[in-house]
């Protein structure tokens, strides 16, 4: 049970700077996901906090207390990794018990919890067995259910799905939020996967070259993105932009249509609409249909509005072949405005 | 000539050169056997048998021979302890280059391998000068200082490779679960290290077991038994010979046979 604050954090190899400076705080017993392509910083950062990397730059406090220059085991922490890290030389019970163990605890109550982890991550039929004789999505049960024993304040994880099949994935996704909602710990969890962040996350942390550019609940960043790199990030198909010209009092010019807007001294700024926000209307962007794919539930089009490729999610029920003109209506409430400058949203 | 005809005789001069490799290595080893197995008459006589007569008397002679137990002996500890120095120093270097990055670490693996650059004899007589000075000349200790730099590049390369194959994750894994550096190594790399780390403490043992050239210019009284076969080769009988070369070679056989998959990581061949 803690909160974390990260101060400043920043950190550098060499010549290569990992991260900026990065300050985020996160609730006792929030679930906050750090999301972002790989190399921009989201797993320096979660070992910067395990304490497996010291920070050029900054602070970090766990619970109150400041651990940046603590070892890991002195911070409360306890972490799953990408490739589980299981112990090859010892059985599941060993590697769940190891931990405590180090603790000294008392015997019964070593025995006591790995019991109880291992029946909570369905694994107490695997006690005697070695980590070579066990499937992936075991050793990844056997992982988590290490780190759960420990009892922690925080638990770490980084991308712990990412190595499994997809089928296992989803499986395990929705058995993980349930045990680390019940677990009452404070969850950090790496990933680059916008569905797994989307569906476990109290609050996702968008990362991009060593900064965190939005930490906000999910439903805020998909509708509200803070930078045009979220709204390309996140969601799939991801947002669409085109360019806006000004015309003055508020009101923008995007592919032959007026647009009323923020009121911005930029000749030029970006119009952003996502996929499914875009329904066929009498007055629209005309749109040159350039690819059809019927996905079941709704039809994916691929576009060209003035020239720019756009995407549109539409009913599946529409007729429409490559060659034919759409006219697409964008919802009004949905449109977002970024200043390509700053590549940060207007509004 | 079609294809599978020259295919065939690229397998069989594949073949040819297997059996000529292994006769080549076994024939000698067959004979040792053979002489060290056979009572002294039959490794004078002629004509001789494929089959030793398992005869003991030529063994028991050579261990009957005087100064060859106090050799053996000597031997022995020479290789015991050249085994622990040269894996008490090459393992940490090994377990260095395998998981820290700093300044020099090319230099550093390529002087580990440079040592074994400089030909023997021009070391061996500026260091028997330099061990009769600080009075370390004849002694058990100073064969294996000199025993030590000879295994000592190949336990720093092989624990290198033993230890670059255990994935650091464990480590951290371990770290994170209430170890510090030093119980994560002992309790994590240590274990599955073990195995290697002692293949390679057996291939030290050997090196000092086959080395002749150190002991015998830096040993007079206590000769280990290479030196002492070599400075009595010229006097002794056929049958003192072979036991003597049989007595060498199968310890170190017999240890090298058991630790090959380790020394093939060595060289980057796949293992496990």
């Amino acid at each position: 049970m803690a909160e974390i604050e990260i101060k400043g954090v920043g950190k550098t190899f060499r010549a290569f700077t990992a991260l900026h400076s990065i300050d985020l705080t996160i609730n006792d017993q929030e679930f906050v996901v750090l999301l972002g392509a790989s190399g921009c910083g989201k797993t320096t950062l979660l070992r910067i906090i395990a304490g497996l990397e010291v920070p050029t730059t900054g602070e970090v406090w766990i619970g109150g207390r400041r651990v940046d220059r603590l070892p890991p085991r002195a911070r409360g922490i306890s972490m799953v990794f990408q490739n589980y890290a299981v112990f090859p030389h010892l059985t599941v019970f060993e590697n769940i018990a190891f931990g405590l163990r180090m603790q000294r605890l008392p015997k019964p109550e070593v025995v006591r919890r790995v019991t109880r982890t291992a029946e909570l991550m369905h694994i107490e039929q695997l006690l005697k067995r070695y980590s070579g004789q066990l499937s992936g999505g075991q050793r990844q049960r056997v992982a988590v259910a290490r780190a759960l024993a420990m009892e922690p304040d925080v638990i770490l994880m980084d991308e712990p799905l990412s190595n499994l099949d997809a089928l296992l994935r989803l499986e395990m996704r929705a058995e993980l939020k349930g045990v680390l909602a019940a677990s009452k710990t404070t969850t950090i969890y790496v990933t680059h996967d916008q569905v797994e962040a989307m569906s476990l996350a109290d609050r996702i942390a968008v990362m991009h070259g060593g900064d965190i550019v939005q930490a906000d609940r999910p439903v805020e960043v998909y509708r509200n993105p803070a930078a045009h790199f979220v709204g390309s990030f996140i969601g799939n198909p991801p947002m669409n932009f085109l360019p806006a010209r000004a015309l003055g009092e508020g009101r923008w010019q995007v592919a032959g249509h007026d647009f009323v807007g923020p009121r911005s001294a930029a000749p030029q700024i970006e119009f952003a609409i996502r996929p499914e926000d875009l329904h066929p209307a009498e007055h629209g962007l005309v749109a040159e249909v350039r690819v059809v794919e019927p996905l079941g539930p709704h039809t994916l089009v691929t576009a060209t509005v003035a020239g720019v490729m756009l995407r549109a999610v539409l009913e599946s029920t529409l007729v429409v072949a490559p060659g034919d003109h759409l006219s697409l209506a964008p919802v009004a409430d949905r449109i977002r405005w970024f200043d390509p400058e700053t590549q940060k949203a207007i509004t | 000539m079609s294809k599978t005809t020259v295919h065939h005789a690229g397998n069989r001069l594949f073949l040819a050169a297997v059996v000529l490799a292994c006769v080549w290595v076994l024939v000698p080893i067959y004979l040792l056997l053979i002489n060290a197995l056979s009572a002294p008459a039959e490794v004078t006589g002629f004509p001789k048998w494929f089959w030793p007569s398992f005869d003991l008397a030529s063994i028991r002679f050579f261990l009957g021979f005087k100064g060859v137990t106090a050799a053996l002996w000597s031997s022995v500890q020479v290789a015991v302890l050249t085994m622990v120095m040269a894996i008490g120093t090459g393992a940490p270097a090994g377990y260095a280059l395998a998981r820290f990055d700093f300044p020099g670490k090319q230099v550093f693996r390529f002087l580990v391998v440079m040592t074994r650059a400089f030909p023997l004899p021009l070391l061996a007589l500026p260091l028997a000068v330099l061990f009769i000075r600080v009075g370390l000349d004849d002694t058990v200790l100073g064969l294996a200082l000199v025993h030590t730099t000879l295994a000592l590049p190949f336990a720093v390369l092989i624990t290198y490779s033993l230890f670059s194959g255990i994935p650091y994750e464990l480590e951290e894994a371990a770290l994170t679960l209430g170890c510090n550096r030093v119980q994560a190594f002992f309790k994590v790399v240590m274990p599955l290290a073990a195995p290697g780390i002692a293949a390679s403490a057996v291939f030290a043992f050997v090196v000092s077991w086959n080395e002749v050239f150190a002991a015998a210019v830096l040993t007079i009284e206590h000769r280990t038994l290479t030196a002492f076969l070599l400075q009595s080769l010229d006097v002794s009988p056929l049958p003192l010979k072979f036991a003597g070369g049989a007595a060498l070679v199968v310890p170190a056989l017999v240890f090298i046979f058991a630790v090959r998959k380790y020394l093939f990581a060595m060289w980057g061949i796949a293992n496990r």
